[in-house]
């Protein structure tokens, strides 16, 4: 026991000395999620559109003011050109360009119908299709209130009337950041865990020093349990700390209990910390771990459902997903968090995240030579 | 010259005889491509909604027909009450449940309005703001045609265009997004890694008292990856291009041009991370969180930056990656010249120099 307080004091020593090392771990990742989790917003705000008003008739105006209204558009009007279209686009001034064409009011009027232009950069398909969607919410609602109520409409109409309403479960206020938070904390843990094991392992290979440890009566399991306990309690503090200020910082909702929280903590840093240890199996140089490590770090998180959820994906993809560490986690974290879901809730991915751990740290602890 | 020939061998020999790691580095971008393309989707496409039609009528059919016929969805659940709701969400079957409330046909063309709630699983708020304005527009469509059915034809009609990419597919974005971030991540983080290696194992004291310049010890680090990158660089647009169709509708030549200069840019990052830091640890760490995120969150390659706040939008200007990514979209996708983006290359230029001037001097000043 004696031996292993020496090597926990070796290693906090080690881990607390590195004035450098110490920030980057704890201050940047929190900076970054402080400032970047605003960015991640795929709502549409203020779109630049350009309006080409060829008829330039009180129904055109109205339109044109309809879409100066929505907190969508951020308009400009342009003066009537077929050439410009293509300019405004290639030149990114405009998101999207309208036309309104020559009488249209007088076609409208007239029942003929009249037919909008509207040409958008589509690059980004996503923000395209939302585009899109807006402006002929505003067309539409345009020609209802037009029919309903002009009366210079001598037809026979005979008004729909019907209203939408959306309410969001779970999120109401669609706050990107109560979805993308849990999902840091959890790639925060995976670094603590899995990259600083790693890493610390294969220095003292690559630095030579694991040779003196070799030579000393040291046995495999104090070396092990004092290497790897380190990590194991600063995940635990990181993941209280992340909480902390995704709490007080950003409100974020945490709806389930905190123990069932820290348990699911402790358990997947024991996954983390032993597919840490796997890697310096095999490793030689930090070089290796970090590509090794940065490789399927960035294929499991992406696979995890960190953007976008899980069901959304194709199947294939899921079943993977049954051999992704990160996945159980972040299922976990954002059921409690987000749906305040209970130990029965997620009893399935709890149970396959604890046989993960076990085999992994077993396989990896089994693999570990203490001796070439 | 002899000299640097030979130690841009050793540079070579040192790098491609670590199999593993090199095949790493080309496997990334091909993995990367591939589950950005077959993985993650945050455009709709037959999303499972639920119906729960209180009213029962032709209308409300009608409605839950079109909503059904739409390519982006796929009305699979039909629940009975509203309690049922929860349920539907807690399996995850989908994210949406639109509920016709009672008399709603009667009430679509009387005096009250007749009332259709969706209801969305917001955990995931993005996908469900999607879903919601998507099936919002089905059924305002739906109203607008009824009203106007008594009229020849419909009143106002939209035609949209939809340029540079007419099947709004995604590829056209993660395609140019993930080379930005491989080229920038990888390139970035291996110099400077492996510049550090030699100063933490000791080996840059042997390289610095041999007759090599400083500038030819930087050169002969950097130009394997340079080769490297290049690779990477071109694999990952044949890629797009065969697997995603994502077309090359400029010139190629400059693409790789601009390619190389933002290869160039992220190397002499990299060696000035690596004449600021004394470990490998630290290089990699400040190499892959202080510009992993900024890369991929700033640069505009999955969110859009007009929609950020304003003082994220000005950050995004000292983001090289933002640079890189609209300069190689306007050649790819738009099919335009020097003419459009020399703004963009004259940055990155800038930044080039800034990063070779400022890691000469640090790295002077070690000696």
């Amino acid at each position: 026991m004696r031996v292993i307080y020496y090597i926990l004091q070796k290693e906090f020593k080690q881990i607390f000395r590195n004035r450098i090392m110490l920030p980057i771990i704890f201050v940047i990742p929190f900076v970054q999620t402080i400032v970047f989790v605003y960015a991640a917003t795929l709502e549409l705000k203020n779109a630049d559109i350009s309006i080409m008003d060829y008829d330039k008739s009180s129904l055109s105006k109205r339109l044109i003011s309809d879409f100066e209204a929505s907190p969508f558009f951020e308009v400009s009007k342009i003066v009537p050109n077929n050439n410009a279209v293509s300019d405004l686009l290639l030149k990114d001034k405009a998101k999207a360009v309208i036309l309104i064409p020559q009488g249209f009011e007088k076609d409208v009027l007239s029942l003929d119908g009249a037919a909008i232009q509207i040409n958008i950069n589509a690059i980004d398909g996503q923000s395209a299709g939302l585009i899109n969607v807006y402006i002929q919410q505003i067309v539409n609602s345009l020609a209802i209130k037009y029919l309903s109520s002009d009366i210079n409409v001598q037809i026979n109409t005979i008004p729909a009337n019907a209203e939408i309403r959306s309410r969001f479960w779970y999120n109401p206020g669609l706050n990107f950041k109560y979805y993308i938070l849990p999902g840091i904390l959890v790639i925060l843990v995976t670094m603590m865990g899995t990259f600083l094991t790693a890493l610390n392992l294969v220095r003292e290979k690559e630095m030579g020093t694991i040779e003196q440890i070799n030579v000393t009566p040291i046995k495999k399991w104090q070396f092990i349990t004092g290497k790897l306990l380190p990590f194991w309690i600063i995940g635990i503090i990181v993941m209280g700390f992340g909480l902390l200020i995704g709490r007080l910082l950003y409100n974020m909702p945490f709806e389930g209990s905190i123990s069932l929280f820290f348990l699911a903590t402790a358990i997947y840093l024991i996954l983390a910390i032993g597919l840490g240890l796997l890697v310096s199996d095999y490793a030689n140089t930090q070089q290796q771990v970090m590509f090794l490590l940065f490789f399927f770090f960035l294929v499991f998180v992406l696979m995890s459902g960190i953007f976008t959820s899980e069901e959304s994906m194709p199947d294939w993809a899921q079943a993977v997903n049954r051999i992704n560490p990160i996945y159980y986690f972040m299922k976990i974290i954002r059921a409690i968090l987000l749906k305040g879901a209970e130990l029965k809730n997620i009893l399935t991915e709890m149970i396959s995240m604890t046989v993960y751990s076990i085999l992994v740290m077993v396989f990896a602890v089994w693999k570990y030579r203490k001796t070439h | 010259m002899k000299r640097f020939r030979g130690f841009l061998i050793k540079e070579f020999i040192h790098i491609f005889r670590d199999v593993r790691t090199m095949m790493i580095l080309f496997l990334i971008p091909i993995a990367q491509i591939l589950i950005f393309g077959y993985v993650i989707k945050n455009e709709i496409h037959d999303a499972n909604v639920a119906v729960l039609d209180l009213s029962k009528d032709n209308i409300t059919k009608e409605i839950s027909g079109r909503i059904d016929a739409a390519p982006d969805f796929v009305v699979s659940d039909y629940l009975n009450n509203y309690s049922d709701i929860k349920e539907y969400f807690s399996s995850g079957k989908g994210a949406e449940v639109i509920v016709f409330e009672p008399n709603f046909a009667e009430n679509f063309y009387g005096q009250d309005n007749a009332r259709v709630q969706l209801i969305l699983d917001a955990s995931d708020p993005n996908l469900s703001n999607l879903i919601n304005n998507y099936t919002s527009a089905i059924i305002q469509t739906y109203i607008a045609d009824q009203t106007m059915s008594n009229s020849p034809n419909a009143i106002i009609t939209t035609e949209p265009r939809m340029w540079f990419n007419e099947g709004l597919k995604s590829s056209y974005m993660f395609v140019p997004g993930t080379m930005t971030l491989i080229l920038m991540l990888i390139t970035a983080m291996m110099t400077s890694i492996s510049i550090v290696r030699e100063k933490e194992i000791g080996t840059m004291e042997i390289l610095l008292v041999s007759p090599l310049k400083p500038l030819q010890i930087i050169l002969g680090k950097v130009t394997p990856y340079i080769l490297l990158s290049i690779i990477n660089a071109i694999s990952i647009i044949l890629l797009g291009n065969l697997i995603f169709h994502v077309p090359i509708i400029g010139s190629t030549i400059l693409l790789l041009g601009v390619s190389i200069l933002f290869i160039i840019m992220a190397l002499m990052l990299g060696v000035f991370i690596s004449s600021v830091t004394k470990t490998q640890q630290i290089a990699m760490f400040i190499s892959m969180f202080a510009l992993m995120l900024p890369t991929i969150l700033l640069s505009g390659f999955i969110f859009p930056i007009e929609n950020m706040p304003k003082v994220l939008q000005w950050l995004s200007y000292i983001v090289p990656a933002k640079y890189y990514l609209i300069a190689i979209k306007n050649i790819m996708l738009k099919g335009v010249g020097v003419a459009f983006i020399w703004k963009e290359i004259l940055v990155l230029m800038g930044m080039t120099f800034f990063f070779l001037i400022l890691s000469v001097k640090k790295f002077k000043l070690y000696i």
